[in-house]
């Protein structure tokens, strides 16, 4: 009875208004879609980004077309300078790892689907949910000044390591309003996270349809959830610490700054902080985020490729409480990113063991998906070549892990293109697979229309060989110790790194221009797709039963009824080989 | 389509494989006494890294070949042993190897950190400042002078902040752009930061620790091998980062009482 109160207590009247329809709008669905646009938005400047670091660091002194227009002081004559290498390096990482990966999976695929998978009509507080997106917009605005003003974006990179963002414009260029802007933006973020996590939260725990226990809910529904309560975790530390970093930057404390530097020949009128605090607020956060990115891709994987195979996981059940003890472990490895720093050697190893044994449920969940596989009976569709290809990007993507967890190893590989292949693979391209994956699944229910299946898979190949392409050689770099960060080789070992980090440019630049395609497909099956039907990939979940794209109050006023666990496939049912998680029908194992 | 995947997975994986088994790119000879523990666990660490790639791409691809498009009678089967079995293997199989290289590891760790430096070790300061490298020895006294951040002054090479004039320690102080050992004599190197975070790093060397402005660190290390390597910063600095860097001269214990010599005539 108390669910059905909490239902009646959010209904509320249709939208009206083009302002209140689809700008302002509390409806979930248009927030998911804005949270999408908004992550298309930075993935395509931020894969621009890349491009212009991946020329600059094979014809440095080349001029770039257009550039110039972008930053007169950057890019003097069209030619990148070495500060505007890094400045340009800092907004890739901080779109791709805030607003990209933490919007795409989490806040665009979550908002649309959490409430409708469990059988609601919106999340709990629509109002904090339009607050969230417009929030997180105004932090996207407020990091995209950095661009246009003379100072320039900040050189500190995405994890802005103290002193050097916190001193000013002393330390370089771009410190001074770039960094600033930075911060701010940073912190609005958290501030949109925030809300946007305490609205899953409650929604899972409040408005879940009659029937729908926590154990028949879908798993992607279940990664949404785990993920928020992480999320509120890991940005509730790294506002405080935004905040600080800010406050040494503008007010003259010093949270983050010891006494006795002198930058560019200036003594700085600091005492008594400690850059290692910055390191260590900045990594609790830093670490959990990495699974705030890829559980949610576990999730929508998981429930696509279920649906492609046409058979049950072996167990969902082990499939969720191991994405819950990998968001448990995520609290305890921080420290992995920060074993050269000059922490106490010994924290290092108590570091090391939680991350070595985050290996374990990673495993435990890679095996239950390939065996899954085993006996099955795959349909091949982009959503599915893309959750296959996520399986092969996690896998190796992981195993580099197996030496970044150990002190020793990092001793040598620590801040080469070893780390940047790893965690490119493994957060970057497995999580974006994620969102492909989820993106071919759920666009005709998003839009009403199919998406071009063949323009789809062509995506893929092109994306899964270039991805490889790009990131393989990353590992082989770093083993050699190519250092990460630099705008330029100049050191004599990396002259002769040249002809790979070639193959790389060109790889980079195929992979980005194959999402172009995307890009189209997207558009043009928006306009002119076929027709999508309410359940074209025969699924079994509630987002499958209703109309496509959904009524705004989802079930157009009914409350649906729950009697199956979400994956009844395999079985033979009045449909075909699935029953649907509302179909009062009795399950009749299969044969 | 399904056996299209299975084929060019298996082409990835086999074709990554290669420069790894044949290291093609690989790490540089190693020429400390502390690298060989470092060198062993990597390669440890590769062989199994590189047994699960290859079985879970391999497996991947396996199990894509066979059950996609499937022409037999196309009945659901279950993986023998069903999730249970998989969870078994995963916490044995993988756990066990994970302990294992925990353990390991740990012992290469230790030979570099755990261990205090020789009391006749060879005591050099080295200062990492935006974008360059100093070094600095303590002279015939044997005692390094203060420092003083107000006294630095690049334009008259008083790159530490040393006060010669007051402090008697301070005056045979030998101040130094390059980083000159003796060979097979352990060096406690002492590492202090003048601006911001900076790394020291020598591949061949197998040392990476950080600057820490505010913490003065210190590793320690004996090279082996008489020859010229890089010192390049890893650690984000500013915008000269990508050409920071200094050398390292490992010399035999005459030459470096003949540089040293030289040095401090030069002061």
């Amino acid at each position: 009875m108390q669910e059905a109160s909490a239902q009646q207590a959010h209904q509320h009247a249709p939208p009206e208004g083009f302002l209140r329809k689809y700008v302002f709008s509390l409806d979930h669905k248009v927030i998911g879609k804005q949270y999408y646009a908004l992550a298309l938005v930075s993935v395509f400047v931020g894969m621009a980004l890349s491009w212009l670091m991946r020329f600059h660091l094979i014809w440095p002194n080349s001029k770039i077309f257009g550039l110039e227009l972008l930053s007169k002081v950057g890019a003097p004559g069209g030619v990148m300078t070495p500060e505007y290498y890094l400045s340009l390096m800092t907004m890739h990482g901080t779109l791709m790892v805030f607003f990209v990966l933490t919007n795409a999976p989490f806040a665009a695929f979550g908002n649309y689907f959490l409430p409708i998978q469990i059988g609601a009509e919106d999340m709990a507080f629509p109002r904090f949910n339009m607050m969230s997106f417009w929030t997180t917009l105004a932090a996207f605005l407020v990091l995209m000044t950095a661009f246009v003003i003379p100072d320039g974006p900040p050189i500190s990179g995405w994890t802005a390591y103290a002193p050097l963002s916190a001193v000013g414009t002393d330390a370089g260029p771009g410190l001074g309003w770039g960094q600033n802007l930075w911060g701010i933006s940073i912190a609005i973020f958290c501030i949109g996270s925030l809300l946007g996590s305490l609205n899953f939260i409650a929604t899972t725990l409040d408005l879940r349809a009659k029937g729908m226990t926590l154990m028949r809910m879908p798993i992607c529904t279940w990664a949404w959830f785990i993920t928020s309560c992480i999320s509120l975790l890991a940005f509730a530390v790294l506002l405080p610490a935004c905040l600080l970093l800010i406050l040494d930057r503008t007010a003259g404390t010093s949270f983050f700054i010891p006494a006795g530097l002198v930058v560019s020949d200036r003594l700085q009128p600091h005492a008594g902080g400690s850059p290692l605090l910055w390191q260590h607020l900045f990594w609790f956060f830093g670490h959990p985020e990495v699974y705030i990115a890829i559980l949610p891709a576990m999730g929508i994987v998981s429930h696509v490729l279920i649906n492609s195979i046409r058979r049950p996981l072996l167990s969902a059940k082990v499939v969720i409480y191991s994405m819950m003890s990998i968001g448990f472990l995520s609290y305890m490895v921080w420290g992995h990113h920060m074993f050269v720093s000059g922490m106490n050697p010994f924290s290092s190893l108590m570091f090391s063991f939680p991350t070595l044994t985050i290996t374990i449920p990673a495993t435990v969940m890679t095996l239950i998906w390939l065996g899954s596989l085993y006996g099955s009976k795959i349909r091949i569709t982009a959503a599915s070549l893309f959750a296959l290809g996520f399986i092969s990007m996690f896998v190796s993507g992981g195993v580099s892990g197996f030496f970044l967890a150990q002190p020793s190893l990092d001793i040598v590989l620590h801040a080469t293109y070893f780390v940047v292949g790893h965690f490119h693979m493994v957060m970057g391209v497995a999580a974006i697979f994620g969102v492909f994956a989820g993106t071919y699944f759920w666009f005709p229910k998003m839009t009403g229309r199919m998406m071009n299946e063949s323009l789809g898979k062509l995506h893929f190949w092109l994306t899964f060989v270039g991805t490889y392409c790009i990131f393989m050689p990353f590992h082989y770099l770093g083993l050699i110790g190519n250092v990460r960060r630099y705008s330029a080789f100049v050191d004599d070992f990396l002259l002769p790194l040249m002809p790979l980090h070639k193959f790389i440019t060109i790889a980079a630049f195929i992979t980005g221009a194959a999402q172009f395609l995307f890009l189209y497909n997207l558009i043009h099956s928006r306009f002119w797709g076929k027709p999508a039907p309410v359940n074209p990939w025969e699924a079994t979940s509630l987002e499958w039963t209703i109309p496509s794209p959904p009524p705004w109050d989802n079930f157009g006023g009914k409350h649906p009824v729950v009697y199956h666990d979400p994956y009844q496939y395999g079985v033979k049912g009045s449909l075909g080989d699935y029953v649907m998680q509302d179909s009062p029908e009795p399950e009749v194992p299969g044969s | 389509m399904g056996k299209l995947f299975a084929v060019i997975l298996t082409i990835i994986a086999l074709v990554s494989a290669v420069p790894i088994v044949m290291h093609t790119w690989w790490m540089p000879q190693d020429i400390s006494t502390h690298g060989h523990a470092i060198d062993e666990q990597m390669s440890e660490t590769m062989a199994e890294a590189g047994f699960s790639f290859l079985a879970a791409q391999l497996l991947l691809a396996f199990f894509v070949w066979k059950f996609s498009n499937r022409k037999d009678d196309g009945k659901i089967r279950t993986f023998p042993g069903g999730a249970k079995a998989l969870v078994a293997a995963a916490f044995i199989l993988v756990g066990t190897e994970m302990l294992a290289l925990g353990v390991l590891g740990q012992k290469a760790w230790a030979s570099v950190y755990f261990t205090a430096p020789a009391a006749n070790a060879l005591q050099v300061q080295a200062q990492a400042g935006q974008f360059a490298f100093y070094f600095r020895y303590p002279g015939a006294d044997g005692k390094f002078g203060a420092l003083h951040p107000d006294k630095i002054d690049e334009g008259n090479q008083n790159y530490f902040g040393l006060d010669p004039e007051n402090e008697v320690e301070a005056r045979d102080d030998i101040v130094t752009g390059e980083l000159a050992i003796p060979v097979n004599r352990e060096v406690n190197l002492m590492m202090h930061a003048k601006d911001v975070g900076h790394s020291f790093y020598v591949r061949e060397l197998r040392i990476q620790q950080d600057f820490v402005p505010g913490l003065d660190l210190a590793v320690h290390f004996t090279a082996t091998k008489v020859g010229r390597y890089e010192i390049v910063c890893t650690q984000l600095c500013g915008l000269g980062h990508y050409n920071m860097k200094a050398y390292l001269s490992v010399m035999s214990q005459e030459d470096f009482d003949k540089w040293m010599k030289q040095k401090a005539s030069e002061q």
